[in-house]
């Protein structure tokens, strides 16, 4: 068993509502925070544990919390990114859903180790139902003292409230979302000046992903070096997986960074293999933005050493031959899956949410789109693979935010590794097109045609 | 007391130049003047915000400072990148930049319609001087683009959304000189358009402006539509008596009559004073203008290439390449 540091209580009946929770040791880090430590020393045992942002970037937190401009009367803000959107994320959902407080004990701490009095959580638009649970949850703090004027006497006070944005992806960009949180169209900004100087109404802001939030709890309650013991190398700590595809237990898994791929893809704790006894084809480890890793990558580096579940290890040789691991977003394709098909799917999606600000992205999602629909059904040609692999590179770097890179990686990483099946698609078309559409229409075919 | 500001020193393509610290490289690059500028089409130096969303104006800065001289990594937007001390940048030396610019150009022109020929804004069109420099020949784009109907917003302005880059240039300019916006960018991605969401119009007194500012032909003055094509008009200088604006304009005749007036524009196409809608589409008789003399104009473009009064033979490039 590893060691499980934010769902330990996760099976626990009720764990959602105040009471459970609290009697499961819950809001014993604030206690201890606000009693017995200053906002620096939080900051400082953040910064001894090692943890990298869990959102995606793996920017570590405690660089990112001392980065904060602190200037004298000016108030801080403290902004919580739940805008998970990535395809094949869905692990701040769960932690939301089940344990809400957890969240909220996290922010806590967090704004006390920033002083910030006012803070926000940003939950993306579809997550309604998540938004009730923790307005439940908040109010129950606020009812047992544990926000709002005075808490625990110590004269830190803190007012949380909660946020839905509208459905947007690119309202998980923290500019954007800071400018949806305004109350204006989520248009990424352009950097400098980064949030931690001028973030919310032009204060110093914070924004952290829920999961990194949560794990300020366990680092306050045993200390940040106990944490960094988890993990190797600069991949401390715990990490929540989103597995999903074509495996026997699909599901949010915390583990240990540093544990193997190929433990958590065959062992039985966690994906338990790949579904229907099929080989595996290829993975996705790190949500939609990050390269695909075809199945030679996937449990061995190129150089042969053991791939394991960590930021260094996931990014081993680069673009070339790693990915990265991203938001945690680990999804796994069987012999059976269409590379060019996953690939058009994805780059719809980056399409769909594109902004629209700056060009590149606005006009290269969609066209990248359109080629990738031409090739998966069998009418592309040989040059538009080429031409695919430029509209990438074109659009790569050379947008105001990562939504480009997102969108141009995967396409990248697909032609990089798979060339042989979009050549596939277009030199036969016919078996393209029917493979594709797959049996599920062949069934709906029958059933009209009958 | 001496007052004496330190100055940064900066590089662009081999040209120097001391510019005061939390200058823009386009900034910079635009005192040194010539070749090195990059082109900018949506960044607007009197329009707060504006800037870093066409990416026409990327540079490649090959050394950060004097104190970390390790080069960006990313190519940066010279519009919206302050310059440090020591600082060098290539622009259309670098083979990265004219690469990118190339494909930005590109995305560009995919979903615009190329209707130059029965464009208003043709002649004096910053796409088309882009499109010039740094397009292909021939798009690589096949699918059907973009298209939007025209939309009448107000009694003098025609929004012509298929034309339209985004570069939100007229949406800061309604916010910043005009007391009510009520035009902005609806929907996202490709589908973003410029609108009033509801049917609206646009009047108030200064709105004219974002004809002015647009770089395209997506906002077109209804008082000139179809009436002349711009190398066909000679500009003039001219100024009028107006309680609302500084009066300072340019007139556009043909032959005796005022076929359009404009704000005045420099070299880069900005507008520094900017005029009332009086003064743009009502008057339109030589009596209401004291007219100064001839219009220079300084911008590359197809507009001052079929001049009389030639700033320089430079602006015959786009001839003599034919």
């Amino acid at each position: 068993m590893t060691k499980k540091l934010l769902l330990e209580n996760v099976h626990i009946e009720g764990i959602n509502s105040y009471d459970v929770y609290r009697k499961n040791g819950g809001y014993s880090a604030v206690e201890k925070a606000l009693k017995k430590m200053s906002p620096d020393d939080i900051v400082e045992e953040v910064k001894k544990s090692g943890l990298r942002g869990r959102g995606g970037a793996g920017f570590p937190t405690g660089m990112k919390w001392s980065f904060l401009a602190k200037p004298e009367g000016v108030p801080r803000h403290l902004l919580c990114n739940a805008d998970e959107s990535e395809p094949g994320t869905f692990k701040d959902r769960y932690l939301m859903e089940k344990i809400p407080h957890l969240l909220i004990e996290g922010m806590i701490l967090s704004s006390f180790a920033l002083g910030a009095n006012q803070s926000y959580i940003y939950i993306r638009g579809e997550y309604m139902f998540v938004l009730r649970i923790l307005e439940k949850a908040i109010a129950e703090a606020y009812a047992n003292g544990w926000l709002g004027k005075n808490i625990l006497g110590s004269g830190f006070d803190l007012d949380l409230s909660v946020t839905p944005g509208a459905g947007a992806y690119i309202c998980g960009e923290e500019t954007a979302l800071i400018e949806s949180l305004e109350g204006n169209r989520g248009n990424p900004r352009m950097k400098p000046p980064f949030p931690a100087v001028q973030g919310l109404w032009q204060r110093p802001t914070v924004v952290n992903n829920v999961e990194t939030i949560a794990a300020v709890v366990p680092i306050v309650n045993n200390g940040g070096d106990e944490y960094a013991k988890i993990g190797i190398g600069r991949s401390t700590g715990t990490k929540l997986i989103s597995a999903s595809g074509n495996i026997n237990n699909p599901g949010v898994y915390e583990i240990e960074l540093g544990l193997s791929v190929e433990e958590f893809i065959y062992s039985e704790e966690y994906c338990g293999g790949i579904k229907n006894g099929k080989k595996i084809k290829a993975c996705v480890p790190g949500g939609s933005s990050v390269p695909i890793l075809p199945h030679f990558l996937i449990t061995k580096t190129a150089e042969s050493n053991d791939r394991l579940m960590t930021y260094e290890s996931l990014a081993e040789g680069g673009f070339a031959t790693g990915s990265m691991l991203g938001s945690g977003g680990f999804i796994v394709y069987d012999e059976d899956q269409c590379i060019v098909r996953n690939t058009w799917n994805f780059s719809r999606f980056y399409h769909h949410e594109s902004c629209g600000q700056c060009s590149p992205c606005r006009e290269g999602t969609g066209w990248m789109e359109k080629v990738l629909h031409r090739l998966e059904n069998g009418r592309g040609t040989m040059e538009d693979i080429d031409l695919l692999w430029d509209i990438q590179g074109n659009i790569e770097g050379n947008t105001i935010c990562p939504l480009g890179d997102a969108a141009a990686w995967p396409v990248a990483a697909a032609i990089r590794h798979f060339r042989e099946e979009f050549e596939w698609h277009v030199t036969n078309p016919n078996e393209a097109t029917k493979r594709n559409y797959g049996l599920i229409s062949e069934k709906v075919f029958e059933k009209v045609n009958a | 007391m001496s007052e004496e500001i330190q100055k940064f020193k900066v590089t662009i393509d081999g040209k120097t130049i001391e510019v005061e610290p939390g200058t823009t490289i386009l900034n910079a690059a635009r005192q040194i003047g010539g070749d090195i500028v990059p082109p900018a089409m949506c960044y607007y130096s009197s329009l707060k915000g504006s800037g870093g969303k066409c990416r026409t104006c990327l540079v490649e800065v090959s050394k950060g400072s004097e104190k970390d001289p390790r080069p960006m990594p990313k190519l940066m937007a010279s519009c919206s990148t302050t310059v440090m001390d020591g600082m060098e940048i290539k622009n259309k030396s670098s083979e990265r930049v004219v690469k990118a610019r190339g494909g930005v150009v590109e995305f560009l022109l995919m979903n615009h319609p190329l209707d130059c020929p029965i464009c208003d804004q043709a002649g004096e069109c910053h796409l088309q001087d882009l499109a010039y420099e740094h397009g292909h020949s021939k798009t690589r784009y096949e699918f059907n683009r973009r298209e939007f109907d025209k939309i009448d917003i107000g009694e003098y302005i025609k929004l012509h959304m298929t034309r339209c880059i985004l570069c939100y240039r007229c949406v800061y300019t309604a916010n910043q000189l005009t007391e009510k916006r009520e035009h902005g960018v609806l929907k996202r991605g490709d589908a973003a358009e410029i609108g009033t969401f509801i049917e609206n119009s646009l009047d108030n007194e200064f709105i004219g402006n974002v004809i002015d500012v647009c770089p395209v032909g997506a906002l077109t003055d209804k008082t000139f539509r179809f009436k002349s094509r711009v190398w066909y008009t000679k500009p003039m200088d001219a100024s009028c008596n107006c309680d609302k604006c500084s009066g300072k304009a340019v007139v556009w005749m043909i032959g005796d009559e005022i076929a359009r007036v404009t704000a005045r524009k420099d070299e880069y196409g900005e507008v520094k004073e900017f005029i009332c809608n009086d003064c743009r589409f009502n008057k339109k008789d030589t009596n209401q203008w004291n007219i100064e003399g001839p219009r220079k104009i300084k911008r590359h473009s197809v507009i001052s290439a079929n001049h009389y009064e030639k700033e320089t033979p430079k602006h015959t490039t786009l001839l003599n390449k034919a």
